[in-house]
C-alpha cells in the first residue's frame, strides 16, 4: 500500500548550490555579458537582476556521438504521398536535418541557440563590482535591500518563545480559569449552601446529604481540572518592520567629454558614477542625479547624452564647476538636500583655468557638499588641475581624489567616505 | 450508476481524497489486472521542488555538480517563460517506489499520476528484466546517499574545483561506464562503506604490479610486446580506467566507480523509453476507464482526463512544425493497446503475423511482453502492420554517397518487415551510440591508451565533441590517449590523439 508524504514545507532550494557552481564555472562568460548589458543600462537602473546570454556551445558537456555522414535509415510517421523508391532532394543543412536518431540531436539539446538565464540582483551586483575589489562588508551592504527597523506593535497570539510576555500570558490564563471554572463554582456554592441547610434541619436526611457531599467533591475536582496555563493563553510581544526614515540626496556627475576621453575611459567613469550612486542609495531614499558635461563650455544633459555623445575641443573645467555651483544654489538648498559631487576627467585642462577651479571649489562648492570625489583617468603624469585640487584636498577632508588606471583603482576613492559613514 | 461511490466532485484535491483514489486504483490494479508493484511512497511537492527534482535528473539525492545547476537554470527559464509545463510526475525506481505529485495538479491529474506512476511505471520497474538485472531498487537510495557524502568529503579534502573537474571527465564517459553482460551485486550503504576501504588498498597494489619496472629478459620482452593489454577489447571504459589508470589517487578511483554505478542505474531506462512510457500510459488509461465504469469518477473527470491523455499521445506527422521524432508515449501506448486488440479481436492478418498471441489472454501476453523485452526487441517482436498503417510510417535512407535521399519502405506489404527492422534499430542503443572499446595499452612503451571505434554504417564520430571527450579521457588516464576508427573492411585509421600528435 502507499504512504503519502507532504513535502511541500521542505526546503525548495535544493538546487541553489548547483546553481552557484554553475555561475562560478561560467563566470568569465557571464561577466562579459554583464559588462555588455551595463553599457546599455542607466546608472540609476543598476539595482535589478539581469538576463544573461551565453553561447550554448560553451556550456556543452561533450560525449561521444555520431556526426553527420555515413549511412542511416530513419523512420518517420505521417506519410502521405511517398512510395517506395522515391528520391527526395537532400534538405539544406546537411544530413543531420533528416531527423535521424543520431547522437548529436540529443546531446546539444536546442542546438546552438544562446543560453539565456536570469541573474538575481545580488548575483548581478556581485559580478558587476567584482573587479573593483570592494571589501566583502561593503559588497554585502551595497547589495542589501532597503533597511527596516523592527518596532513594537502590541501583542499577538503566535510567535517565538523568546518573545513570550509573561504578565500578559498569566493575565489571560487567570481570566480563562475563572471563565471555564465558573459553572462548577456556581453549582458548588449552591450545593454547599444546600448541604448546610440540610445539616441545619433535624432530622438529617442522610441519603440526600451523602449525595450532596459526593456532588461537592465531584464539582471541586472539575474546577481543579481546569489547567493553570494553556497554549491558548500565551501572548507574544509583537514586532513589525518599519522602513527606516531616510532623506534625500542629489548627486552631481561631472565629466569631461573633450576628444581625449575615449570609450574605455567613459566606461570606467560610468562604473565610478554607478558605485557612488549605490553608496548613496543605501543611505538615502530619494536620490536625484544631475549630469553635467563639459569641454570648453558646460551643459546639463540627460544620461544618454552624458555617456554617449562625443564632442571635441579644448577643456575648461571651471565652466562645469561654475554650472554645478549655480544649480546647487538654485535647486538644491542645503537645508533639505545632501549634496554629493563626482567628477571624472582625464586631467586635461587649460592651464590658466586651474586656479579658477580651485577658487570655485573652495568658495562655492566645498562648504556645501557632503563629499566630493574626483578621479583622473590617465596613465600619464598629472597636469595643473591635479595640483590645484591638491590644495582643495588639504583644506577639506571630505574631498577625495585619485588617479586611476583601471577598475581596481576606483574603490579606494570611496574608502574615506565609507569609513566616515561606518563610524 | 451509483453516485455515492464518487470520489471527487470538484477539481480541488485533499489528502483523504488522494488516499481513497490510491486505494481504489490499487485494488483494481492488483485484483482485476494482477499488476505486481513495489510499495508506493507518494510525495506531494511544489512546483519549485519539482524543478529541483527535474534538474537532478530524477535522482532524489544527487551529489553536487555544476551541470545540475545548468539543468536547473534551464528548467527554471523554460518554466518561467511558460514554454514548458512541468511534467506531471517524476517517479523513481526504488523500493518503495517514490512518486512525486505536484501541488498545482487538479484532482483528476493527481489520480492520473497515481495510476500512471505509482502503478504503471512502478510495475514496469519491478517486472522488466533489464531493471531486474541491472538495478537494485532497495539499495539505490542508500547508494546515492553514500555517493553524495563521499563526494562531499572529497571536496572538503581535495578542493571543490579539483573534484568538479574530475567529475566532468567522468561524466563525459558516463555512457561508456556500463556493464552490459554482468550482474552487479547489490550493497547497502553500510557494506558499501566498509568495502570501499578494502578496495582502495587492493586496487593500488594491482596497479603497481601492472607498471612494474623490474627488468625483464630480452626474449621475454619481445613476446610481451606482441601481447596486447587488455587481451580482449573492453567496452566498459570507466571500469577499465578505474582498475587500470596508472596515476589516479584512490579517491579518484572511487569517484569513477560512483559515476559508473549511477550510469549503470540509468542504463535500463535509456533502453526502455517506449516500453516504459507505453506501459504506464496504457495502464493509466485502462485503470481510469475502469474507475469510470465502476462509478468512482464522473463525466467531467473523464472529459478532463481524455483531453490530457490525448495531448500526451499525440503524434504530429513528419512535416508538422512541432515534429521532433516519434513520440515514445504515442508509440508505446499504441503498441500496448494493439497487443490487447490482437489478443481480443484478431484479424486474419494478425493471425498470420502473430499466431502465438492472437486470441490469447491479453493480460498474460502483455505481462510477458512487459517483462522480457527492451525497446528494440519489443518493436521487432510486436509492431503490427496495422500500427504501421495507422502511423503511416515510412523509411528514408540517408546515404552520404548518394546525392538524394531515398524512400526505402512505406507501410505496404513489401515494406512492413523493413520498416519494423529499421525502427527497432533506431532504438538499439548499440547502433545509436558509437561502439568504442579499449583496444590496447602500450604498457611497455609510453603507457598510451588506444581506443577503437568500430564504425556502424560508416557513421563517423562528431569531430568537435570527440576532441573534447579525448581531453577528458586524457585527464583520467594521465598519458597519451589515441582513438582509432575501424571501418567495415577492417581498415584502421587514427582519428584523434590527445595531447595532439608529435
Amino acid at each position: 500500500m502507499a504512504t503519502f508524504i507532504d513535502r511541500r514545507l521542505d526546503g525548495k532550494n535544493k538546487s541553489s548550490v548547483n546553481r552557484q557552481r554553475f555561475i562560478r564555472r561560467f563566470k568569465s562568460q557571464i561577466k562579459k555579458a554583464v559588462t555588455e548589458s551595463m553599457n546599455g543600462r542607466s546608472i540609476t537602473d543598476i539595482d535589478n537582476g539581469e538576463k544573461v546570454n551565453i553561447p550554448a556551445r560553451d556550456l556543452s558537456e561533450p560525449v561521444f556521438g555520431h556526426g553527420p555522414g555515413g549511412r542511416r535509415e530513419a523512420i518517420h510517421p505521417g506519410n502521405r504521398e511517398f512510395v517506395t523508391g522515391d528520391q527526395i532532394a537532400r534538405p539544406p543543412g546537411g544530413g543531420g536535418s533528416g531527423g535521424a536518431g543520431g547522437g548529436q540531436a540529443s546531446n546539444s539539446g536546442e542546438g546552438e541557440d544562446d543560453f539565456v538565464f536570469e541573474l538575481s540582483r545580488e548575483e548581478f551586483l556581485e559580478l558587476f563590482f567584482e573587479d573593483l575589489e570592494l571589501p566583502n562588508l561593503v559588497r554585502t551592504q551595497l547589495a542589501k535591500a532597503t533597511e527596516f527597523k523592527s518596532v513594537r506593535a502590541g501583542f499577538s497570539s503566535a510567535g517565538n518563545p523568546a518573545n513570550i510576555d509573561v504578565v500578559r500570558s498569566l493575565k489571560g490564563a487567570l481570566a480563562r480559569r475563572l471563565a471555564l471554572a465558573a459553572p462548577y463554582t456556581r453549582r458548588l456554592r449552591e450545593a454547599e449552601e444546600a448541604l448546610e441547610r440540610l445539616l441545619a434541619e433535624m432530622p438529617v436526611d442522610e441519603i440526600r446529604a451523602k449525595a450532596l457531599v459526593e456532588e461537592i467533591e465531584h464539582l471541586r475536582a472539575r474546577a481543579r481540572a481546569v489547567p493553570f496555563i494553556d497554549t491558548f493563553d500565551l501572548r507574544y510581544a509583537n514586532r513589525v518592520k518599519q522602513p527606516q526614515p531616510t532623506t534625500q540626496a542629489v548627486m552631481f556627475c561631472i565629466m569631461d567629454v573633450s576628444g581625449s576621453m575615449d570609450r574605455a575611459r567613459k566606461d570606467l567613469a560610468k562604473r565610478f558614477f554607478t558605485l557612488l550612486y549605490l553608496f548613496l542609495k543605501r543611505n538615502y531614499e530619494k536620490i536625484e542625479v544631475v549630469f553635467i558635461r563639459h569641454h570648453t563650455v558646460a551643459k546639463e544633459v540627460d544620461e544618454q547624452e552624458f555617456f554617449y555623445s562625443r564632442e571635441t575641443g579644448g577643456t575648461v573645467v571651471s565652466s562645469a564647476l561654475q554650472l554645478t555651483a549655480d544649480i546647487m544654489r538654485e535647486r538644491y538648498p542645503i537645508s533639505s538636500w545632501n549634496l554629493y559631487v563626482a567628477q571624472a576627467s582625464d586631467g586635461d585642462n587649460w592651464h590658466h583655468d586651474s586656479p579658477a577651479c580651485r577658487d570655485i571649489l573652495l568658495q562655492r562648492i566645498m562648504p556645501f557638499v557632503r563629499y566630493y570625489a574626483y578621479i583622473e583617468i590617465t596613465p600619464d603624469r598629472h597636469q595643473s588641475l591635479w595640483e590645484a585640487y591638491e590644495d582643495v584636498k588639504a583644506a577639506h577632508p571630505h574631498f577625495a581624489m585619485r588617479q586611476i588606471d583601471g577598475p581596481a583603482d576606483i574603490y579606494p576613492v570611496f574608502r574615506d567616505l565609507f569609513r566616515k559613514r561606518v563610524s | 450508476m451509483n453516485s455515492s461511490r464518487l470520489i471527487s466532485e470538484s477539481s480541488e484535491w485533499t489528502f483523504p481524497m488522494l488516499e481513497r483514489y490510491n486505494e481504489v486504483i490499487g485494488q483494481i490494479a492488483g485484483n482485476d489486472f494482477g499488476l505486481d508493484t513495489y510499495p508506493n511512497q507518494i510525495e506531494i511537492i511544489t512546483a519549485e521542488q519539482m524543478m529541483d527534482a527535474y534538474s537532478s535528473v530524477g535522482m532524489p539525492l544527487g551529489y553536487k555538480h555544476w551541470s545540475y545547476g545548468k539543468q536547473f537554470v534551464l528548467t527554471e527559464k523554460n518554466y518561467r517563460r511558460g514554454q514548458m509545463g512541468l511534467a506531471y510526475e517524476i517517479v523513481i525506481n526504488s523500493d518503495p517506489c517514490i512518486a512525486y505529485l505536484m501541488e498545482e495538479n487538479t484532482a483528476m491529474m493527481q489520480a492520473l499520476v497515481i495510476a500512471h506512476a505509482a502503478y504503471g511505471h512502478n510495475s514496469f520497474f519491478k517486472g522488466n528484466y533489464l531493471f531486474r538485472t541491472w538495478t537494485s531498487a532497495d539499495a539505490i537510495i542508500d547508494y546515492l546517499l553514500f555517493a553524495r557524502n563521499y563526494i562531499a568529503e572529497c571536496e572538503e579534502r581535495y578542493g571543490e574545483e579539483t573534484v568538479e573537474l574530475f567529475l566532468d571527465s567522468c561524466h563525459a564517459l558516463m555512457n561508456y561506464g556500463v556493464d552490459r553482460y554482468k550482474h552487479p551485486a547489490p550493497l547497502s550503504l553500510h557494506e558499501e562503506k566498509q568495502r570501499q576501504h578494502d578496495r582502495e588498498e587492493y586496487r593500488q597494489s594491482q596497479i603497481n604490479d601492472l607498471w612494474r619496472t623490474i627488468p625483464v629478459k630480452p626474449a621475454e620482452t619481445a613476446a610481451e610486446q606482441a601481447k596486447r593489454y587488455p587481451a580482449e577489447p573492453q567496452e566498459n571504459l570507466l571500469y577499465f580506467i578505474e582498475k587500470n589508470a596508472p596515476l589516479l589517487e584512490p579517491w579518484q578511483r572511487e569517484i569513477v566507480r560512483i559515476v559508473r554505478k549511477i550510469a549503470q542505474y540509468f542504463y535500463p531506462q535509456r533502453q526502455t523509453q517506449v516500453m516504459n512510457e507505453g506501459h504506464a500510459t496504457f495502464w493509466h488509461y485502462t485503470l481510469l476507464n475502469r474507475l469510470y465504469d465502476e462509478g468512482y469518477v464522473n463525466d467531467g473527470f473523464m472529459i478532463e482526463f481524455l483531453q490530457s491523455h490525448t495531448s500526451v499521445i499525440q503524434q504530429p506527422p513528419f512535416d508538422h512544425p512541432h515534429y521532433s521524432g516519434i513520440n515514445p508515449y504515442a508509440l508505446g501506448f499504441a503498441m500496448m493497446s494493439d497487443i490487447k486488440r490482437i489478443c481480443e479481436a484478431p484479424t486474419a492478418e494478425d493471425r498470420h503475423w502473430f499466431p502465438d498471441i492472437a486470441g490469447q489472454d491479453w493480460l498474460k501476453v502483455l505481462d510477458f511482453a512487459m517483462r522480457n523485452f527492451k525497446d528494440e526487441s519489443f518493436i521487432a517482436q510486436y509492431l503490427s502492420p496495422k500500427l504501421m498503417r495507422d502511423f503511416k510510417l515510412f523509411a528514408v535512407l540517408d546515404d552520404d554517397t548518394q546525392d538524394e535521399l531515398e524512400v526505402t519502405a512505406i507501410h505496404d506489404d513489401a515494406g512492413y518487415r523493413r520498416l519494423r527492422r529499421a525502427l527497432a534499430d533506431q532504438y538499439n542503443l548499440g547502433s545509436r551510440e558509437p561502439n568504442i572499446q579499449v583496444w590496447n595499452v602500450a604498457h611497455r612503451q609510453d603507457r598510451s591508451l588506444t581506443l577503437r571505434h568500430t564504425r556502424y554504417h560508416r557513421r563517423p564520430l562528431h569531430p568537435d565533441s570527440t576532441r573534447k571527450v579525448l581531453k577528458h579521457l586524457y585527464r583520467l588516464w594521465g598519458f597519451t590517449v589515441r582513438l582509432e576508427a575501424v571501418d567495415e573492411n577492417g581498415k584502421v585509421e587514427l582519428v584523434g590523439e590527445c595531447p595532439a600528435g608529435k
